[in-house]
Parts: C-alpha cells; structure tokens; sequence
C-alpha cells in the first residue's frame, strides 16, 4: 500500500444561502405563510466554499494552508473531519483521525476542571483509558492543578485556554487537523504551545494546519496549500508558497469595496463596511505611502437600522506579525452613530506613523455596546516604500516592524 | 455520511469521506466505538443537573413525592378519581415514576441537538450519542425514586412480589419509546425551533391522555383498543402491575405499546439519520 494519508478527489461543497433580503426587517410569520400559499420561493443561491478541491498528502507530512477568509480552509477541515459532508467529490483517509477547530471543544462551565478534561478529551476523540493514562501530563501542561476541583467558570480566561489547550495537545491520532488554534494565550503560554506543536510536528503525525501566521507555517509546514475562492491556487515547499501568498496582497487596489465581502457568520448583518480606500498626505488616492508619510483611511458603513454608540476599532497587522497597532475609536472617547440606510463616512487620519518599509494591511472592526458586529479581515493593503527621509535611512535588513529615532550621544 | 470503515492491516483505519444518499440505519458498529463519548455525556448531563443546587439529589426525590400529593389531594380527594383498590398516592406515585421517566428524557434528548449546537459545528462523533445519552440521564433519577416507592410500599404494607423482577424490561422500553420521540423532535428543531416550544404542550397534553391521575377503568372497555394506541397507556400499567403486584398484566395495552414504541424508534432513528447530514450547515 502506498504512504498516503488523505487523498481528495474533487470535494466540492455548497450552501444554499437565501438572498431575499428587500425587505428583512419587515418579513413577518403572516407574509412567510402568505408567500408559502402562493408557491413563490424565497430566492436561494448555491455558494460554493469548495469547488473540485483535490491533492494528496502523505503520511508524517505536516501540511499548512493559507488563504483569505473566505477561501474555503476552515470548510475544508469540516468537511474532512465529517463535521459536515461535501456536496459532491469524495476523500479517502488512511488512518485514524482528529480534528481541533476551536480550543474548548465540549467545555462546560460549570464542571469542574477534573470533569471537563474527561469531557473535551472524550469528545476530541479520546477513549477513558487514554485520558486517564495522560491526566497527570495534561494537568501539568495547562499549570492549573490547584484548581482541578474548582468549576471551569471562575477560572481567568487565560486558565481555561490553557487547560483547554493543553487537552486538545494530548490528543494524538495519526492525522491531525488544526484551524488557527494557535492564536490564544497569552505570549509566553502560545510559545509553550507552538513549542509542543513542533514536537507533535516532529513526531511523525500528519498535520493539516489552518493559520494566518505565516511565520507558524514556516515554522511547522513543509508543504503549503494556498487557497482562493473554495480553490487551491498552489501546492508546493513553505519557502515557494508563502511569498506567492504574500505577493497576493501587494499591489492591492487602493481602494475597495467592502459590500460583498465574505464576512463570517454572524457580523455585518446590520451594520457593515462597504468602502474603505487610501489617500496620501497630499490627498492623492494611493496605498503606496512613503515612510513616515501621513494618511488617510477613508471608511463608509451603512445600517439597516439606526445605530448610535458605535465604536470603529483598526488593526494594522503584518503577514508576519498579525496585530501591530490597534486603533480604537474609543480610547479616545470617540463613537458614531449612523442612521438607517445612510452611509456614513469617517475619515482616519494616521500621523506620526513610523513603520518600516514593506507590506501591511489593515482588518476593519464595528463594536457595539462592546460587540464586534462587522470584521473584514486584511480588508485593504498597503506598502511602506522604502524611507525617504534624510534622517532616517535603515540600511540593515532586519529592522523590526516600528521605526525608532532615539537621540544618540 | 457513508462511512467504510475496513480494518485492513492490524490498526489502519479507512475512512470514505462522500455524500450520503437515501435512508441509512444507526450504525452500531461505530456507536459501540464511542461507547466512552456516551458514557461521559450521561454523566455530565447527571452532574450537570443538581450543580449549584442546595438540595441536589434530594429533588428527585422531592419531585415525584410533591406531584403523588397534590395528585392525591385534588384528583384524589377533591375530584374522588377512581384508583383501583390501591391508596391513591401509591396509585400516583406508581404511574409517576414512568411518566417523569418519559416526559423528562422525551423532553432532554428534544432538546439536545440545540443545547450542544456548539460541539455538532467542531468535531465529529455520531450524532445520535447526544439524543440517546441525554435520556439515559434520566435512569439514575428513576432509580432514586424508584427507591422511594419501595419505601413507600413497606409504609403502606403492600407486599413485594415477583412482579418487580420485570421492571428492567419496562425501564427499557419506556427509553426506547422517549427516545423515539426524542429522536423526532430534536431533528427537526435544528430546522424549526419551533417544535421545542410546543414540546411542553404536547407533553401536558400526552399526560392528560394517558392513565396517570385517574385509572383507565374510567375509559368504556369498547374504547380501550383506541386509548392504547398511546404507547404510554401500556407502559403506565405495565409499570402499576409490577410496582404494586397487580394480579393481571395489562395485556392489551401492553401489547399495543410494544409494536408502537419500537416504530417510534425506528422512524426516529431513520429520520434522524437522514436529516443528520445537514445538521452542522444549518444549526
């Protein structure tokens, strides 16, 4: 028999979203059971968010893949852990497998920290026996064993991830499938964590990994699956994949349209961006911006209804480095109120700014009454062109993300 | 989701990932696979039940005893329903310990696709675990009250007898029947939340048509073949007999009860499975 683990033959997958939305605020019991009597249809629509996806991979293999939101990877896990079943195509699977989409799969807050790594390990796919041969290594991985007896809700949130995690890591199947479970903790429990993601990497497991952190992939992944629109744009080495990845995101247009954005379940029902572009410091549309130039980030939202206490918040973010600034509106007591089907534009001017030359992009946030209820991840680009400025001209290569001029004596 | 799983070589798994098509069966194979999955979730649906509670599982208790009372007081004694020629409250409390069983297991695994929404739409395991284990939370409960009953019997001086031995059995078929029930309605709630909502109508009404405040002496014997088509009415008496040593088991509704509970069952099972594959896409 040959080494191959997962084998896909063109899995498609498509959900049928309903796109009547004239009237959706207005849509009553009476009007549905009217339309029913009628034999008219809502308007549906077939989304595919996988088209004929097929590739092979071997076993021991670690497998990152990367694309936009939207681009069909966390589908594509769902759909090889039989979360969900394709709409046509089919994967053969050789070997035993597990899935971790979220960290916490099956915690209950009211159990106790005991209960609930019986509970999480045994719906990750773990058998009695196995969880409590490895409940002494779980226990002091996660570093909360004086709180073992203690309900999970009055844990910190740092705690429970950390016990959360820390089950999900002792889960061993022969293949293993990840989505962007990296990302929580705090720094120096992530590094623990990545830390024994390597060691699991390196132990001969396949591992299909979801990430944004292009610098985790380089890290654990020989092979990178770039995805597009529900396709695979490029299989190939990390090295090739990642600057192909990255090369997607220069260039970007300077402005962009943000109505029909993928969004993920449940933001931008309501309240959503529709447009967000660049402009210089002298007013000139562009997303190539000198160092340490000015600009401006023109938004535009609308509503369905009307909205007050909105709060904008902005993350400038990096392929390496995934939240460099954070610019939220209120830390400086600043919110908008928009009225229904009204567009509002806010214009954000960023000064001072001294990132170093290269490529950026910003993720878009509405926050109401504390909730995020619109995020467009990387919603639009920009380019930090190399420095102009006489007093400032790097001339090593590894500068760090942030420019800094200290005085020098 | 057709699933093929040969074991080939000692531990290589295979696994077909493809639509599923037509009417599908419970896989047993793989049920028994995640035997450790079920057991763990009918143990935290026990915990989770009498955490936080000052009293825990004195309610169990509690409930069963208040209920027989008031039932005792105002159909009893108030309204003068018949009960046979047993005291009234052991005449409740016997019919109450099957029904609390059903009612309460039919309305958790209705409810338990909803409540678990968070698990279908993050990892896989068969589906069919959450319904099943929700209600088999209910069985220590009957075995707390169960207890009661038998206490309550010395108190009464109403003898043991042989009849008892046939309580498993009963207990069996009283799950299966809420589970069949159960298996329905939590399948379509993940469409329509709706049929969670009307769930407490329908077992309000389902009370009043089965034989748990009065006796079914009061239904005209021509009527009996119809009043039995309720599963319930032979697993009520089915249930008094043994409890408190009835000298003629209830044959005809008995009878009834069995052919019906296993097709709630099985329909169940079915229309579970079938809508089962679009469970995670729309919940």
């Amino acid at each position: 028999m040959s080494n191959i683990a997962i084998q896909a033959n063109k899995i498609s997958k498509a959900y049928v979203i309903s796109t009547d939305q004239a009237k959706p605020d207005k849509r009553t019991l009476q009007e549905d059971i009217i339309k029913a009597l009628k034999r008219q249809r809502t308007q549906k629509e077939r989304i595919w968010a996988l088209k004929d996806v097929s590739f092979e991979i071997n076993h021991g293999e670690v497998v990152g893949i990367i694309g936009r939101n939207g681009a069909g990877k966390t589908t594509l896990l769902k759909v090889l852990s039989r979360i969900t079943e394709p709409t046509s195509g089919y994967a053969d699977i050789y070997g035993r497998i597990g899935s971790l989409l979220e960290v916490g799969t099956g915690f209950h807050s009211e159990l106790t920290g005991r209960e609930n790594i019986f509970l999480s390990g045994a719906v990750l796919g773990m058998t009695r026996t196995e969880i409590r041969n490895k409940f002494d290594e779980i226990v002091d991985f996660s570093g909360v064993e004086k709180f073992l007896e203690t309900p999970v809700k009055r844990y910190s949130s740092g705690m429970q991830v950390r016990l959360a995690f820390s089950v999900a890591a002792h889960l061993d199947p022969e293949i293993l499938l990840i989505d962007e479970v990296l990302a929580v903790g705090d720094a120096e429990f992530q590094k623990k964590c990545l830390g024994k993601m390597d060691e699991v990497a390196h132990g001969g497991r396949t591992i299909l990994f979801v990430s944004h952190n292009m610098s985790h992939i380089q890290k654990l992944c020989q092979e990178t699956i770039i995805f597009d629109s529900g396709k695979i744009l490029f299989q190939g080495s990390a090295q090739e994949a990642i600057p192909k990845y990255l090369s997607s995101f220069e260039n970007t247009d300077s402005s962009v349209s943000l109505m029909d954005t993928p969004r993920q379940k449940g933001f931008g029902t309501d309240c959503k961006f529709t447009f967000c572009a660049f402009k210089n410091s002298s007013n000139n549309q562009t997303n190539k911006l000198r160092f340490g130039e000015s600009f401006t980030l023109s938004l535009e939202i609308t509503t369905k209804k009307d909205t007050d206490n909105l709060d904008i918040m902005l993350r400038v973010e990096s392929p390496l480095y995934p939240n460099i600034i954070n610019a939220v509106s209120r830390n400086q007591n600043k919110y908008y109120a928009i009225q229904k089907n009204k567009n509002l534009e806010i214009n954000v001017t960023f000064q001072d700014l001294k990132l170093n030359p290269g490529d950026y992009h910003f993720s878009l946030f509405i926050v109401h009454k504390g909730t995020v209820i619109d995020k467009v991840e990387r919603a639009i680009g920009f380019t930090i062109l190399e420095a102009y400025d006489p007093e400032y001209m790097p001339f090593v290569d590894n500068l760090g993300i942030v420019a800094s001029m200290p005085t020098w004596d | 989701m057709e699933i093929s799983e040969s074991s080939t070589n000692n531990k290589k798994f295979h696994l077909r990932i493809e639509p599923s098509k037509g009417w599908l069966s419970i896989n047993f194979k793989e049920l028994w696979r995640y035997r450790d999955l079920f057991r763990i979730m009918t143990e935290r649906d026990i915990r989770l039940r009498y955490k936080q509670t000052a009293l825990g599982v004195t309610w169990v208790i509690l409930q069963p005893l208040i209920t027989s009372a008031l039932f005792a007081i105002i159909f009893g004694r108030l309204a003068k329903l018949p009960s046979g020629d047993v005291a009234y409250e052991l005449f409740a409390f016997a019919g109450m310990l099957p029904w609390n069983i059903f009612s309460q297991s039919m309305q958790r695994a209705s409810q338990s696709l909803v409540k678990d929404a968070g698990l279908i739409n993050k990892v896989y395991f068969p589906r069919i675990i959450l319904p099943i284990s929700s209600s088999f939370s209910t069985v220590l409960d009957f075995f707390v009250s169960g207890a009661v009953f038998l206490l309550l019997l010395i108190l009464y001086k109403i003898p043991f007898t042989y009849n008892l031995l046939a309580i498993p059995l009963l207990l069996i078929m009283c799950l299966i029947t809420s589970v069949g029930v159960g298996l329905w309605i939590s399948a379509f709630s993940v469409f329509y939340r709706d049929f969670i909502y009307a769930l407490p109508f329908v077992i309000q009404l389902w009370m009043y048509a089965s034989p748990l405040a009065y006796s079914i002496d009061l239904i005209p014997p021509e009527w009996l073949w119809l009043y039995s088509l309720n599963p319930i009415t032979g697993i009520l008496e089915s249930f008094r007999w043994a409890l408190l040593g009835g000298e003629e088991f209830p044959w005809l509704s008995a009878g009834m009860a069995l052919p019906i509970s296993f097709l709630l069952f099985f329909t169940g099972s079915y229309i579970f499975k079938r809508l089962e594959r679009r469970f995670a896409d729309v919940i």
